[in-house]
């Protein structure tokens, strides 16, 4: 049984200082801190774009429908060519050209074999990209409340920021829980695109170990029971979540 | 004195006119009742009133503040004009209590204990005390509507808008909405009713106004003269039919 051999993971690697399993660990670490740091933003810009989508006021609609249509509607994987090769081109010479003398080295990641301009580019483009995922949720969210919840904030003397903070936000964010877990699991998904900059997240380091070992079942096997586990406690925590904030005696209109 | 007074006010969606020339006016203490069929522009009549629908024509004057007025602060003007809807529009996600405490804080600046006491002695008022702590979705509509009500009444409104409130009710239910607002009513409460209730516009409206398909308004005069001597023959028409049983 040659292909369940797992022992090799002990074995010491060719770089970093660390076992293969230290690889495996530091590969789900950063695949952990990348998608995290991508959901703050998206999570935080997407709210905030939904919103605007939602709201009367021209100025903050049209902008939101452009970001939107723009960022959902590139490849992630071009977006992160974008950020990590194109970008830096775009802005002033001086700007790019400390992006990649300057940047990468001003802090070490530790554990990682890639540096500090990777994981941003990273983080940036998962981040903008999820947003604009996220802020359709929230749009349609909000969209499906009845209209009359606007007006009856309204008419008991609330502006509209009121109106969104007090009556349609926390409603809006109740019904969105199940396609908003559907988001955050994505993220830890699409994290692994950040291989092709360089990011030596989870998938990354797979598939380094196995271009060093050749053995390519346990290699993978444990990867994908790794994604699994992450995806499954993301599940799982939505579901207390969504338990917890539960209308007392509120079924949604979709169906009982 | 009069409280509410709308003149010449006209409204369109694109092309289309929905309300044409409405005048009318509502005297401080005074009941008013608007009926007339579907279409013919009652609710956005009464939604004019605080604004939630703009006109392009026309003015609205509520206690001296023009609705439509540039420098008028809306949101104040509707803080004290209470509004109940067809749909109650209670917030799901807060309880009863917190429904009839959150606009006392948060518009009118009161302390969360001056709100709760405001708020449950009119939850009281209108027979639900018990159901303080429950959620809108655990009561039935008629409940749903009279903590509407009461919710409408803590912010201590000058005068009430009702746009059909008891038109979702299981029937059951209309009387106990329609006994608080007749109570509200005999209180010297200022109120303009759209409804379909005559037996409540008998009892205690003090004029009605009949509109038209088309956003006129047909007949305004007092509650007798409404019943017993209609001037129109379409608002002749309009009794006979709902008055035939």
């Amino acid at each position: 049984m040659d292909w369940l051999n797992f022992a090799f993971f002990l074995e010491k690697a060719p770089s970093g200082g660390m076992t293969y399993l230290g690889w495996l660990a530091s590969g789900v670490l950063w695949t952990l801190i990348v998608s995290i740091c991508a959901w703050v933003i998206a999570f935080s810009l997407g709210a905030v774009l939904g919103v605007m989508r939602t709201t009367p006021i021209k100025w903050l609609s049209v902008p939101a429908t452009i970001y939107v249509d723009i960022f959902r509607n590139i490849p992630l994987l071009v977006q992160m060519f974008l950020w990590y090769f194109v970008m830096p081109e775009l802005i002033p010479t001086a700007m790019g050209d400390w992006l990649k003398q300057t940047y990468p080295y001003l802090l070490t990641l530790p554990f990682a074999q890639f540096s500090l301009w990777e994981f941003t580019a990273a983080v940036i483009c998962l981040g903008l990209y999820t947003a604009s995922r996220v802020a359709e949720q929230v749009r349609s969210g909000i969209q499906s409340l009845p209209r009359g919840q606007t007006n009856a904030g309204l008419a008991m003397g609330f502006t509209l920021p009121q109106v969104y903070r007090h009556v349609l936000l926390p409603m809006a964010f109740r019904l969105i829980i199940p396609p908003m877990t559907s988001e955050f699991l994505t993220i830890f998904k699409n994290s692994s695109t950040a291989l092709v900059i360089g990011v030596l997240e989870l998938t990354a380091q797979a598939r380094q170990i196995n271009e060093y070992t050749f053995q390519t079942f346990p290699t993978f096997i444990v990867a994908t029971a790794v994604y699994i586990v992450i995806t499954m406690t993301v599940i799982f925590c939505m579901r207390l979540l969504e338990k917890r904030v539960a209308v007392p005696g509120y079924v949604s209109q979709g169906g009982h | 004195m009069v409280m509410i007074d709308i003149k010449g006010v006209s409204k369109w969606y694109g092309e289309k006119q929905v309300l044409v020339d409405c005048t009318t006016t509502v005297a401080k203490g005074e009941v008013v009742v608007v009926c007339g069929p579907s279409g013919s522009g009652k609710s956005t009549l009464i939604k004019t009133v605080n604004g939630l629908e703009p006109f392009q024509k026309g003015e609205i004057i509520v206690d001296g503040l023009s609705v439509g007025g540039k420098d008028t602060d809306l949101a104040k003007l509707r803080s004290r004009v209470g509004m109940v809807f067809q749909n109650f529009e209670l917030f799901p996600h807060m309880s009863v209590t917190k429904n009839l405490c959150i606009a006392q804080e948060k518009v009118l600046g009161r302390t969360a204990d001056e709100a709760h006491d405001k708020g449950l002695k009119l939850l009281d008022r209108v027979g639900l005390i018990e159901h303080k702590d429950k959620y809108p979705a655990q009561l039935s509509g008629g409940q749903q509507q009279r903590v509407a009500i009461a919710r409408a009444l803590s912010m201590d409104p000058i005068a009430m808008l009702f746009d059909e409130p008891t038109s979702a009710l299981d029937p059951e239910m209309i009387n106990e909405v329609l006994d608080v607002m007749v109570e509200l009513a005999h209180e010297g409460m200022t109120m303009m009713c759209v409804t379909h209730e005559m037996g409540f516009a008998r009892k205690v409206a003090d004029r009605v106004i009949f509109m038209e398909k088309g956003g006129t308004i047909l007949e305004d005069c007092s509650k007798d003269e409404f019943f017993n001597t209609p001037r129109k023959p379409r608002t002749q028409d309009f009794l006979s039919k709902i008055l035939a049983h």
